[in-house]
């Protein structure tokens, strides 16, 4: 945090703001020049950078970071799955770092650049991760989705042609209950372009696909109709 | 009029006589040529979940809104003296507060719903739940199946069981069981003697299998947003089933289901127990009325965890007996599960619907404990008794001294699951797999299991569609269907587009709203199989009435008319052939529109189950008891597939929550408390990146001729085989056997020392 930065939230406005609050559950902020100080435990001015946009806001200061963004400023890109830092999915870039913004108080965000979903697609392109994502499949509800790719965003921009393990392990704090790991590793790999994007053929993944008509079944004629007395067996 | 349709799989066919319905296309023949069906579709939300623009009904933000929040007993069993609201409606900005017990009435577990307020952030309404005073008289509890079925165990239920249902839960039986304390059943199946069967056995084996209970934790927790315009209710809801959502709130708010409207734009996940309104929904309407403001109330995660459903835990003993040469001559099962205070634990569709054998008894008990209610969770009692059989026939084999998947196939009466396993034993180098268990570290074993899949669903009648062909060329597609992240919109657009004969960029499709043709609630694997049928019809109708409008230019009787490969034309006459777009600019200003409702299922098709076989290749540290699972080999029918991609994500998403559920998930009851002692995501253990093993899908086309389509759903098979594939993998490496999920450090501990006690293999 740094005193007079343009749009930013000041020890000034910390003394401010301990001031016009009342006693109560305040929560301390940094700021170790000008020693301890309180704002809150009503509604207090804050500033978030986010996405390069300045958003004004009033909040209490035991709201996260990840519910301002949702619910006071309205980008819900960012998600809220476990609340408590265990599962990613409110993941948003701090200072260009991954946080779980679920764990931060907004207040603690004010001045720092805050980089969310929302702002990763400039102009309305996508970046090519995000392509990868979507051509590898690696989402399916999508829930973790928003997470998952800031974890992948990080990683690529630290280290260009992480191998496989270090893909797994860039996002090993991203829980996804589909199930889209695989594909994840796969879209990273991709955006690297360490793995050539397939032109959309199914081949390998079919046992055979339009084989020639050349002979007669020989499924047990009472496979379905045994086993269909079974199920629908009365009870008894 | 019936068609002579070409059936069957692996070119393979038999031609049967189908009886098609009037204005429904016939099955594609296997020699089509498809240019979309099949092919790898990126989904058509893609852009919009990966730029964090995709609303789901959690992100839903109104003018006005207030944010709703439940408070639960801490009890797990307990009778309300009082609920005293008072304090919490004096708080600033508490706009509603409900009390949702009686005094009098009996708590029975810790989670259950008691009070509820609403206020103009999600902190305020935080504190409006602290300032609610409830008075408890606390009342003993049972949250083990053993403290549960003891005699003179409190009781769940005094009277009659009030199991809570909400449309998707399992039903507990068609016919009243008898009960005795906490204990309901048997339902029993019968089929021959299995006296008589284990008489004529050569080989006799019996066991007892354990499994935990798993809670769905799809990452958009329960919930919905609610808002009156007078006496109109409209919904955002994270539900499977928006018309289910619709007909719960109508009854419970009293208002005409005409006057409700639920909406579903993307939804985050369900796994089974998102259906109707539930207690959540029930109560965001009533603070929304109450206040007289829109109400957003979504559970957080450990809510999510004590009451929105789980799967049954269950205890199975088995017995199995086969001949010699390996005939199963009987099986009997007898297993006791709970699912809390709702029941629907039986674990009975594997072993009455996998293997043949003529011989087989079941008796299924549900225990009622002081735990949140069960729900129906992606393939219902299928995991647990997939794990229990599987187990059961390799330790027949051993027996038997026979190969456990020469067993298999020798009981499989499904020839497409026998192909199935004999593509996946060669993946995953079956032959090898003894002659493999040797790793470089002594101390480390590998070994190979494999599990069979089944499932039932058709799918069937009910769902509309409406398909409109615009005079640009373009068309539409309005069915009341919702995603939950399965891909089903890509797969409406994929249909249509492949009977307009349509790029799918041309064809738009809107579905997750009540207002629009009906769609099928999304359970059971049948949303693809109902909904693909309908769109195609609709679609194939559509067309039908293009080239009417085009016959009615050209003065030429319509059945002249084929619109084929992005042509119109009347075969004969050169002259009479136009472009696809030439055609549609003949159409009046609305286009053409036609809508239509699914058609029967061709019941004298090759109807069947569906297969799937999967084989697991572990990894197991016997000093430390950690099992890393190193291959996965799935081999799945799905009748055809419409989009191989979204299949393919399907299957991988089943093995991945198959592997969860055997090495990590478990909701843990404490005895002393009654209360969940894991209830968030990381004590509640789930698979995470370093977790997932390398996974090998491979599909195997089945033309079935049951639908249009030949499509099948694939969300509950994938999940069936995958714990019971992984259990046999460690008994195969350790030398002994695992009768128990999860399969952790401990359970594989003690596998290794019952090796090495019997002088076995370790």
């Amino acid at each position: 945090m740094k005193d007079g930065s343009k749009g930013g939230f000041t020890r000034r406005d910390l003394v401010r703001g301990s001031l016009v609050g009342a006693v109560g559950a305040a929560v301390g902020v940094k700021a170790p020049e000008a020693g301890p100080s309180r704002i809150g435990p009503g509604p207090a001015p804050l500033e978030l950078t986010v996405n390069g946009a300045v958003h004004r806001l009033s909040v209490e200061p035991r709201v996260t970071l990840a519910d301002a963004l949702r619910e006071t400023i309205g980008l819900t890109g960012t998600k809220v799955v476990c609340g408590r830092g265990a599962c990613g999915a409110c993941t948003v870039l701090l200072d260009g770092e991954t946080v779980c913004s679920c764990l931060l108080l907004a207040h603690e965000a004010a001045g720092r650049p805050i980089t969310t979903i929302e702002g990763l697609a400039a102009g309305g392109r996508l970046t090519p991760l995000q392509e990868a994502f979507i051509a590898a499949d690696a989402l399916q509800c999508g829930f973790c989705t928003s997470g998952m790719v800031l974890s992948c965003q990080r990683l690529l921009a630290r280290n260009p042609k992480p191998t496989r393990g270090e893909i797994r392990e860039a996002v090993s704090g991203n829980l996804c209950r589909c199930g889209t790991y695989n594909h994840v590793f796969e879209a990273v790999e991709r955006a690297a372009g360490m793995k050539k994007a397939d032109a959309g053929t199914p081949a390998d993944l079919f046992a055979s696909r339009f084989p020639a008509p050349d002979s007669r079944l020989t499924d047990d004629p009472r496979v379905a109709m045994a086993t269909r007395e079974a199920m629908d067996a009365e009870e008894v | 009029m019936a068609d002579k349709l070409r059936l069957g799989f692996n070119g393979k066919y038999q031609v049967k006589d189908v009886a098609i319905a009037l204005g429904d296309p016939a099955p594609w023949d296997p020699s089509t040529k498809f240019s979309v069906v099949g092919s790898r579709v990126p989904r058509l939300d893609g852009p919009a979940k990966t730029t964090g623009a995709a609303r789901y009904a959690i992100d839903v933000r109104l003018p006005g809104l207030l944010y709703g929040r439940i408070l639960r007993s801490p009890l797990a069993a307990a009778t309300v003296k009082s609920i005293d609201l008072s304090a919490a409606k004096a708080l600033p900005g508490v706009r509603a507060a409900l009390a949702l017990a009686e005094p009098g009435e009996k708590i029975r577990f810790a989670g259950q719903e008691v009070a509820a307020v609403a206020a103009d952030t999600p902190e305020r309404a935080e504190d409006a739940l602290a300032a609610i005073r409830v008075a408890y008289d606390p009342l003993p509890f049972v949250v083990t199946i053993e403290d549960a079925g003891r005699p003179g165990a409190p009781l769940v239920f005094e009277g009659q069981a009030t199991t809570r249902s909400s449309a998707g839960d399992m039903p507990s039986g068609r016919k009243a069981l008898p009960r005795e304390g906490n204990v309901l059943g048997p339902r029993l199946t019968s089929k021959g003697n299995v006296g008589e069967g284990f008489r004529k056995a050569d080989a006799v084996v019996e066991g007892t299998y354990v499994t935990q209970v798993q809670t769905h934790n799809a990452l958009e927790t329960h919930g919905l947003v609610a808002r009156f315009d007078g006496d109109e209710l409209t919904v955002w809801a994270s539900t499977q089933g928006i018309f289910s959502v619709r007909d719960e709130l109508a009854e419970a708010m009293k208002i005409p289901a005409s006057k409700v409207k639920v909406i579903t734009e993307y939804m985050g996940g369900g796994f089974g127990a998102k259906f109707g309104a539930r207690i959540e929904g029930v109560t965001a309407a009533r603070l929304a009325r109450e206040a007289g403001a829109p109400v957003k109330l979504f559970l957080d995660r450990k809510e999510e965890q004590l009451a929105a459903g789980n799967r049954p835990s269950s205890v199975q003993w088995i017995k199995a007996g086969a001949t010699k040469d390996g005939k199963l001559t009987a099986l009997h099962l007898i297993v006791r599960g709970t699912g809390g205070t709702n029941g629907g634990t039986g674990t009975s569709g594997p072993i009455k619907n996998i293997y043949a054998c003529d011989n087989l008894q079941v008796e299924e008990f549900d225990v009622f404990t002081n735990a949140g209610p069960s729900a129906a969770m992606r393939a219902p009692g299928h995991p647990q008794g997939s794990f229990a059989l599987e187990a059961t026939l390799d330790e027949l084999a051993r027996e038997l001294g026979m190969d456990p998947l020469e067993l298999r196939m020798k009981n499989d009466p499904s020839e497409v699951r026998r192909e199935e396993f004999r593509i996946g034993a060669e993946k995953i180098g079956w032959q090898t797999r003894d002659s493999r268990r040797a790793t470089k570290d002594p101390a480390v074993r590998r070994g190979v299991g494999v599990g069979a899949a089944v499932w039932y669903n058709t799918g069937d009648t009910g769902p509309r569609a409406t398909v409109t062909i615009h005079r640009d060329g373009s068309a539409g597609v309005e069915h009341g269907l919702q995603d939950l992240g399965t891909g089903s919109r890509t797969m409406v657009a994929i249909v249509a587009a492949e009977e307009l004969g349509l790029p799918l960029e041309k064809v738009s499709v809107h579905i997750g709203d009540t207002r629009m043709p009906f769609g099928p609630a999304s359970g059971g694997s049948t949303t693809t199989p109902s909904s693909a049928p309908t769109i195609r019809r609709a679609a194939w109708q559509a067309k039908r009435k293009l080239a009417e409008a085009v016959a009615r230019q050209w003065k030429v009787p319509a059945e002249s008319v084929v619109i084929a490969g992005g042509t119109v034309s009347a075969p004969g006459d050169p002259a009479r052939k136009v472009s696809w777009p030439e055609a549609c600019r003949l159409l009046p200003d609305e286009g053409v529109a036609a809508t239509a409702d699914r058609a029967e299922n061709h019941e004298d098709a090759w109807k069947r189950f569906t297969g799937g076989a999967q084989f697991a290749q572990v990894e197991v540290d016997t000093e430390t008891g950690k099992v890393r699972v190193e291959r996965v080999v799935a081999v799945h029918d799905c009748g055809i597939v419409l989009n191989a991609l979204a299949t393919e994500s399907q299957i991988q998403g089943g093995v991945i929550q198959g592997l969860s559920y055997a090495l990590f998930e478990n909701r843990i009851l404490d005895r002393q408390t009654g209360r969940m002692v894991n209830p968030n995501t990381e004590q509640y253990k789930m698979a995470g990146s370093l977790d997932v093993p390398e996974i090998e899908v491979i599909l195997v086309p089945v033309w079935d001729g049951v639908n249009n389509t030949h499509s099948v759903g694939i969300g509950e098979p994938a999940v069936v085989p995958t714990a019971a594939a992984i259990a046999n993998a460690v008994s195969h490496a350790v030398g002994a056997r695992i009768r128990q999920l999860p399969i952790t450090p401990e359970v594989v501990l003690a596998a290794v020392d019952e090796a090495r006690a019997k002088g076995g293999r370790t």
